[in-house]
C-alpha cells in the first residue's frame, strides 16, 4: 500500500509486520520517532504478543536484547551517535554470544563537540564488532531492509544493523510502499533459535573460552558473517521477485557499463549522487556510481567486480577516521590492491553539512582530470582552518578548538 | 521539479506544513519529499522546512537553495533571515500578514514575483481557536501557485489532524484559498 508518511514511521511499521516479540526503548535523537511509533503500535495491540520494555540507557536497551533474543524472543531496538558508544561492551557481546537481535541506527554524528545532526561516525565506529551493517538509501529501502534483517539475523543467528542517515532519511516524508503482513510472513518465517535458554533443555551460554579455543570462535564468527555474503544478494533477489521491487544485496551498481570514474558511496547521498553523475553523463563523461548496501561484511568480490573497469575510483563519505583519512576507502582500496587503480577519498557531509550536487559535481570533475588530493574534504573553509592553526602558533594558551573555529566562522567580515 | 521553502518560528507548525503539502501532492498521484532543516528545535527561533514535488522519483538530497515557491509564516523573520534568498525568477511568494507587500515595504518584490499576502494566523484563531497559520497558508497557497489543489491539501490536513482542529484548520484553510483567489481577481482587474 502506497503511503507518504516519515521515515521513521514506515521503519516502525515494518518492524511491526515483522512481529517483534521484546522492544527496547531508550530516546535518542534522531532514532526517538521510530521506538514512539512503535510504542503506539504496541499500546495499540497492533503487534500481538510483543513487550514494549522502556530501559534506562543504551547499555540496558542492548542487554535487554540479549536476554530477551537468548530466551527466543525476536529482539528489536534502535539508537543513534553517543547512544551506539554507551552499548559497545553489549554489542560485542550480543555478536560473540551469535544473539540474532535487529537494530536499526539512526546516523548521527559523535561528539565533541556536541553535534546532534547526521553522519556516518556512530556506525563506523562499531564497524568492527560482528554485526551485520546494511545502509538504506531511500526510506522505502530502509523498511524493506528491516524484512531482510530479520531473516538473516536468524538465519545465521548473528545481529544486523540496519543504518539509515539520521534526519535526512528519518525525518522526511516521501513515498513508501507498505507491505501486507501476509506479503511480510510468507517471506519471514518464524522465529526458530539456533540456541535458546530453555528451562526444559537447559544450556548456558556465554562460556568463558580460554587460549584453547578462542582462536577457533573467532574464526567462525568471521566466518559466519562471510556466510551473509552468499545469503544476502539470494535473499534480495528472493525479495524482489516477492515485493516487485529491488532492496539491499551487497552493492548497487548505477551506470557503469563504460564508466571510467566511478563514484562509491553508502546511504541517502547516493541520490544526489546519481543526480550529479546524470547531468555529468549527459556532457559526455564516463561515471558511474557503486552504491554500498552491506558494509559489514565488506563484499570484497562485489566491489572488485563491479569496479573492474574503473580508471579511477572516488570514495565518498560521511566519516573520518583520525589520524587515516577515510574508512570506506580504505576498504575499496584493500579490494582494488593488485591493481594500480587511484581511489580518491572525499569526506563530506560531517556533522550534518549538506552535500549539495554543485559541491560533488566540482570534486568529481576534478576526479576526472586526476587533479584531485587523495584525501579530500568537501566544501573545507581552507581559510578559516588556517587563520586557528596560526592563532595556535601565535598564541600559547589559544583555547578550546571548536569555540575557537565558532569565532571564525561567526567573525563578521571586515569591510 | 517543483521546490517549496517555508520558513516560520518553532511552534508555528513549519515542519507539519512541509509535510501536509507533500501529502497534498502525494494525494494528487505525484511524488513528494518534506523534510525540515534540521536544528535544536526551540520555540520561536527561526524554522525552515522543504518540499519538493514532482512526476518521478526525488532523488536529490540537499536542502532547496533556489525555491520556486516561498512560504512565509512569520513577517518579522524578514527583518532576520534573507527568506528571498535563491527565489527562483518569477517565482511565487505568499506572506501570512494582514499587510500588504507595500506596507511591508516589498514594493519592488511585486514585479518581479507572483505574491500575496494572507492573515492566516487571524484566520486561524476565528476557525481553529489558535492561531497557528500552517494550515491556512497552504489553502492560500493553492490559490496562489496552483500547483496544488484546496481539495488535496483539505485531505492532507485531514490526514494530520483529527477531529475539530482538522475541521477547524480545513475551514481556515479554505477560507485563505477564498481570500488570495479574491486578491488575485482583484489584482487582474
Amino acid at each position: 500500500m502506497l503511503k507518504q508518511i516519515e521515515g521513521s514511521r514506515a521503519v516502525a511499521e515494518a518492524v511491526a509486520l515483522c512481529r517483534p516479540e521484546v522492544i527496547c526503548a531508550y530516546p535518542i535523537s534522531p532514532q526517538t520517532h521510530i521506538v514512539e511509533a512503535l510504542g503506539e503500535l504496541v499500546a495499540a495491540g497492533d503487534i500481538g504478543r510483543c513487550e514494549f520494555i522502556n530501559v534506562e540507557s543504551e547499555f540496558a536497551a542492548m542487554s535487554v536484547a540479549i536476554g530477551a533474543s537468548a530466551a527466543g524472543a525476536r529482539a528489536y531496538t534502535a539508537t543513534a551517535s553517543q547512544g551506539l558508544l554507551f552499548m559497545a561492551e553489549a554489542l560485542f557481546n550480543a555478536a560473540g554470544l551469535g544473539l540474532p537481535i535487529v537494530m536499526t541506527v539512526a546516523n548521527r554524528a559523535i561528539g565533541a563537540p556536541i553535534n546532534i545532526w547526521n553522519d556516518h561516525t556512530d556506525s563506523m565506529s562499531q564497524r568492527d564488532c560482528g554485526w551485520i551493517q546494511l545502509f538504506a538509501e531511500t526510506n522505502q529501502e530502509a523498511l524493506d531492509l528491516h524484512i531482510q534483517a530479520f531473516r538473516l539475523a536468524e538465519e545465521l543467528s548473528l545481529p544486523v544493523m540496519v543504518c539509515m542517515d539520521g534526519f535526512i532519511l528519518t525525518h522526511a516524508y516521501e513515498r513508501v510502499d507498505m507491505p501486507s503482513q501476509a506479503q511480510v510472513d510468507a517471506f519471514l518465517p518464524k522465529f526458530e533459535p539456533r540456541q535458546v535458554l530453555d528451562p526444559a533443555e537447559p544450556v548456558s551460554i556465554g562460556a568463558m573460552v580460554g587460549p584453547e579455543a578462542f582462536t577457533e570462535v573467532r574464526y567462525l564468527a568471521h566466518a559466519k558473517q562471510m556466510q551473509a555474503l552468499s545469503l544476502i544478494p539470494a535473499w534480495a533477489s528472493e525479495f524482489h521477485y516477492a515485493f516487485g521491487r529491488a532492496a539491499g544485496g551487497l552493492v548497487r551498481p548505477y551506470a557503469l557499463e563504460d564508466a571510467q570514474t566511478v563514484i562509491v558511496a553508502l546511504g541517502s547521498v547516493l541520490g544526489t549522487v546519481k543526480d550529479a553523475v546524470d547531468e555529468m553523463r549527459a556532457n559526455g563523461e564516463k561515471i558511474g556510481v557503486l552504491g554500498i548496501s552491506c558494509f559489514r561484511p565488506w563484499p570484497f568480490e562485489a566491489v572488485a567486480h563491479a569496479l573492474g573497469g574503473a580508471k579511477r575510483v572516488v570514495v565518498l563519505e560521511k566519516s573520518l577516521a583520525v589520524g587515516v583519512g577515510g574508512i570506506v576507502s580504505t576498504n575499496v582500496r584493500t579490494t582494488l590492491a593488485p591493481r594500480p587503480v587511484p581511489v580518491y577519498d572525499v569526506i563530506a557531509g560531517l556533522g550534518g553539512r549538506p552535500i549539495t550536487k554543485a559541491s560533488l559535481q566540482k570534486v568529481f570533475a576534478d576526479a576526472v582530470r586526476d587533479e584531485l588530493n587523495l584525501t579530500t574534504f568537501l566544501d573545507l573553509d581552507a581559510a578559516l582552518v588556517e587563520r586557528v592553526l596560526e592563532n595556535e602558533r601565535q598564541v600559547r594558551r589559544s583555547g578550546p578548538l571548536p569555540e575557537n573555529v565558532l569565532k571564525e566562522r561567526h567573525a563578521v567580515p571586515a569591510r | 521539479m517543483f521546490q517549496v521553502r517555508i520558513h516560520g518560528r518553532g511552534g508555528q507548525g513549519v515542519v507539519t506544513a512541509a509535510e501536509m503539502l507533500s501529502i497534498a501532492a502525494f494525494r494528487e498521484g505525484k511524488h513528494a519529499q518534506a523534510f525540515p532543516s534540521f536544528g535544536s528545535e526551540r520555540t520561536g527561533a527561526p524554522v525552515v522546512a522543504y518540499c519538493r514535488i514532482d512526476e518521478k522519483e526525488i532523488r536529490l538530497r540537499e536542502p532547496v537553495m533556489q525555491p520556486d515557491a516561498l512560504i512565509i509564516q512569520d513577517p518579522t523573520l524578514l527583518h532576520q533571515v534573507d527568506v528571498f534568498a535563491g527565489l527562483a525568477p518569477g517565482g511565487t511568494i505568499l506572506i501570512n500578514t494582514s499587510r500588504s507587500f507595500e506596507q511591508l515595504g516589498l514594493k519592488e518584490l511585486i514585479h518581479r514575483f507572483r505574491t500575496c499576502t494572507v492573515p492566516a494566523s487571524e484566520l486561524a484563531l476565528k476557525h481553529v481557536g489558535r492561531p497557528l497559520p500552517n494550515a491556512a497558508l497552504l489553502g492560500g497557497f493553492c490559490a496562489l501557485s496552483e500547483s496544488i489543489s484546496l481539495d488535496a491539501v483539505v485531505a492532507a490536513i485531514r490526514e494530520k489532524f483529527s477531529g475539530r482542529v482538522a475541521e477547524g484548520n480545513a475551514a481556515a484553510a479554505a477560507a485563505a484559498h477564498q481570500h488570495v483567489a479574491k486578491e488575485i481577481h482583484a489584482e487582474a482587474d
